[in-house]
């Protein structure tokens, strides 16, 4: 019987056990479990499918073959995290280097926060568009973070890790994924603010 | 009274709910009181929701079997390797 059902809950270290001593069946239901999440957490770090499938195989792979080395002192996703992230931003790194692509750029370098746009938002911002455009707003709005701003905010705020574990990931500070996340978290808001601002309130103020 | 840039500088640990309740009170008195660091904090909040809500990502069933027959391959390759060690290079 899997250790899932065993316990009646996702058991993952008992799987992580059972996949340490050669258990394919175990660790397919870890891959089962995370394939989805770090799917996603790749696509968006490399914007590219393409990208985010190769970092898929890699990080199930690399977890496969290395099992052994895993400690069991943090949790296993947090561990294939670290892995994906690594592997993402090798491929970020590499189409940098192949010049295939635009560079980031930079759009606040300044250690401080600056707000420049406020305005109220609708009640329900999300209503006015169909979930596809919602859905491309919300795409385009990420890839135009920093990738230092961009993956604590996926980390963060879409695969719900906790500071610590996403400083654990990056191998960053706490106070440096608190700072990040605060930027993007307030870049997007300002990149939304252009969609979901409410009629007539086209007052734009500065501090 | 909180001023605008210490606002900002909490602003995640409150929105986190990881700051104290004193730190709680002092930035909703200094909302009350600051219209721009109200929406500032009213749309950050909403930023954070609408990605949540939205952003759920499926997986394509052909990336998840080709994953599932990557892995299938590593594993007999790792059986093989430890199984045969004598054709190891």
């Amino acid at each position: 019987m899997p250790a899932t059902q065993e316990a009646g809950i996702f058991d993952e270290s008992a799987l992580v056990a059972k996949a340490r001593e050669g258990d394919l069946a175990a660790f397919n239901e870890l891959v089962n479990s995370y394939s989805r999440k770090i799917f996603r957490l790749a696509k968006h770090i490399t914007q590219n499918e393409e990208d985010a499938e190769d970092v898929l195989q890699e990080t199930f792979l690399k977890a496969f073959e290395h099992l052994g080395d895993f400690q069991g002192q943090s949790k296993f996703y947090t561990w294939i995290v670290r892995i994906a992230v690594n592997e993402s931003l090798m491929k970020l790194r590499k189409r940098k280097s192949d010049r295939s692509v635009p560079l980031d750029e930079p759009v606040d370098t300044g250690e401080d926060t600056v707000v420049r746009e406020i305005a109220v938002w609708d009640e329900n911002p999300e209503q006015k568009y169909s979930r596809e455009e919602l859905g491309q707003i919300l795409d385009e709005a990420v890839q135009g973070l920093r990738p230092a701003f961009r993956t604590v905010f996926v980390l963060r705020d879409i695969e719900e890790l906790s500071t610590e574990e996403t400083a654990e990931a990056l191998g960053i500070s706490v106070p440096a994924v608190k700072s990040r996340l605060l930027r993007a978290r307030l870049q997007l808001r300002e990149k939304l603010t252009r969609f979901f601002k409410r009629k007539g309130d086209d007052v734009f103020a500065y501090m | 009274m909180l001023t605008c840039k210490e606002f900002l500088q909490e602003l995640n640990d409150y929105l986190d709910e990881t700051g104290d309740i004193e730190l709680r009170r002092r930035i909703e008195s200094h909302i009350t009181q600051c219209p721009n660091c109200f929406v500032i904090l009213d749309t950050t909040k909403k930023t954070i929701q609408v990605y949540k809500g939205v952003l759920a990502q499926t997986l394509p069933q052909d990336v998840q079997a080709r994953l599932l027959k990557a892995v299938e391959r590593k594993c007999s390759e790792k059986k093989l390797r430890a199984g045969l060690p004598s054709i190891q290079p």
